[in-house]
């Protein structure tokens, strides 16, 4: 795969038709609009190093409720945006009065977001089974431009995690990640995590990943 | 100090400017990206004797509220000289001169920032001046174009500024300090590689002729400031992936 690091302007291609993410096009040509690493497919996407998260419908996320209004949860994402989780959206049917019996000041919550419209008002749903109030297990935040490489293709890196690991983990669009597992797989899936947080941007990271969990485990038994 | 006085100066010797740069040359110039911690993007850059500190943080919420935008992400930028930058200290906080150089630098990045990707936010930019030496908003603004790019905000193209001034009846590249108090103009400009130009603002006289020769001259020192910032944004991806290994190994 062909990839370069390119900063904000540089001409990456003649043809329009390959204009992807992190691009723009002018005059026919396409142009990065980002700090980054360009990929070189059949579309040119430019994948940045930094930067916030903007919430898009269908994301998930772990956010934590940081005030609670008439019938809305305002929730902190790790974003500009705050997400707003109505009360509608909770599993349950709930009186305006009891909502902080369920969710206080302070709760963190695994969400979806359902609906993003145009002046960023972000909607929350928690009304799928693997959604909901976080009891137990530890959350971790990473670079939401690293979330990609965490997943892998088609999900390739985070089932092998789940399954050499032994633990529940859900990842969040925003870059915060929930895990659950005994404590010595915990531990390595922290440290796992890191290592695929700091060398997000080279290739060939699943195999390396994969030595890494073999030796770590080797060392413990 | 030396009391100076206006008609006994000379610029020029053997051809050469006071600190021996020639007429069209650049002062040495140094970046280094993502100084700061807490910014989201930072910047430090020395141009000459110039030493400017950028930080860019956001797009985040908009405090206060009222200066939110609907479709599109403000911007704000704070030009600052510390007290300690300039010879006879400088009277501290806000004045006349910083809130215009606030708003022509703010105003030479605005156009590249892809705002509308941020409706309700601002991006937020700091530039602070440590050690001025003639020519700081040119600096600032160099410095806030890589911070913004560090920090990951979409653009549709880097920023370059520099200036070109007139002394002893010759046009300059870059006018150091001693050049642009006892000189006959100065002309700052920020520009995008594409020599679209974004600033451009001018002190003293030039005639038509001298005014296209030093526009010239400093989009030629824009370009070769443009280069210095691509190759600092460059090493420093770099280096990120370089050393994270080594940090890798010593966890073992």
């Amino acid at each position: 795969m062909d990839r370069k690091v390119v900063v904000p302007g540089d001409l990456l291609s003649e043809d329009a038709k390959r204009s992807g993410e992190g691009t723009f096009i002018r005059n026919g040509s396409v142009y990065s609009l980002l700090y980054g690493l360009a990929n070189f497919r059949d579309k040119i996407n430019v994948i940045p190093l930094a930067g916030k998260y903007v919430p898009g419908p269908g994301d998930n996320v772990i956010g934590v409720v940081k005030d609670i209004t008439f019938s809305n949860w305002i929730v902190d994402i790790s974003s500009p945006y705050d997400g707003l989780l109505h009360i509608s959206e909770f599993p349950k049917r709930i009186e305006s009065e009891e909502m902080s019996k369920y969710l206080h000041i302070g709760s963190s919550i695994m969400a979806r977001v359902k609906d993003v419209d145009p002046t960023m008002k972000v909607e929350l749903t928690l009304s799928d089974r693997k959604l909901g109030l976080i009891r137990a297990g530890r959350v971790v935040e990473i670079s939401h431009t690293r979330v990609p490489r965490l997943i892998g293709k088609g999900g390739s890196m985070i089932g092998m995690l789940k399954k050499e690991l032994n633990c529940a983990i859900f990842v969040g669009q925003n870059g915060r990640i929930w895990i659950q597992g005994g404590a010595e797989d915990t531990d390595l899936a922290l440290k796992t995590i890191s290592l695929i947080e700091k060398e997000a941007h080279t290739s060939g990271l699943t195999d390396r990943v994969v030595a890494y969990l073999k030796k770590e485990k080797g060392a413990r038994s | 100090m030396i009391v100076m006085d206006e008609t006994d100066i000379s610029f020029f010797k053997d051809g050469l400017r006071l600190d021996g740069r020639r007429a069209d040359e650049l002062r040495p110039v140094k970046i280094e990206v993502g100084v700061l911690a807490r910014a989201d993007g930072s910047c430090y850059i020395e141009m000459g004797g110039n030493k400017v500190i950028a930080a860019v943080y956001g797009p985040r919420e908009v405090h206060p509220r009222h200066l939110q935008e609907v479709t599109r992400a403000i911007v704000r930028y704070r030009y600052n000289m510390a007290s300690f930058s300039v010879e006879e200290r400088k009277r501290p906080g806000p004045d006349r001169r910083s809130y215009e150089l606030s708003k022509v630098s703010r105003e030479a990045l605005e156009p590249v920032i892809l705002t509308s990707f941020f409706p309700r936010s601002v991006i937020d930019v700091f530039v602070e001046v440590l050690q001025a030496d003639a020519g700081t908003r040119t600096a600032g603004i160099n410095a806030a174009a890589v911070a913004l790019a560090d920090a990951g905000i979409p653009m549709k193209s880097m920023i370059s500024s520099c200036a070109a001034g007139k002394v002893a009846d010759t046009i300059v590249l870059d006018p150091m300090k001693e050049e642009d108090n006892f000189g006959q103009a100065d002309l700052p400009i920020a520009m995008t590689p594409s020599g679209e130009i974004t600033l451009m603002q001018m002190d003293g006289g030039l005639t038509p002729e001298e005014f296209h020769q030093a526009v010239e001259l400093a989009m030629k020192g824009a370009r070769d400031i443009y280069e210095l910032q691509r190759a600092a944004l460059v090493k420093k991806y770099n280096q990120m992936t370089e050393p994270s290994q080594a940090e890798v190994h010593a966890c073992d």
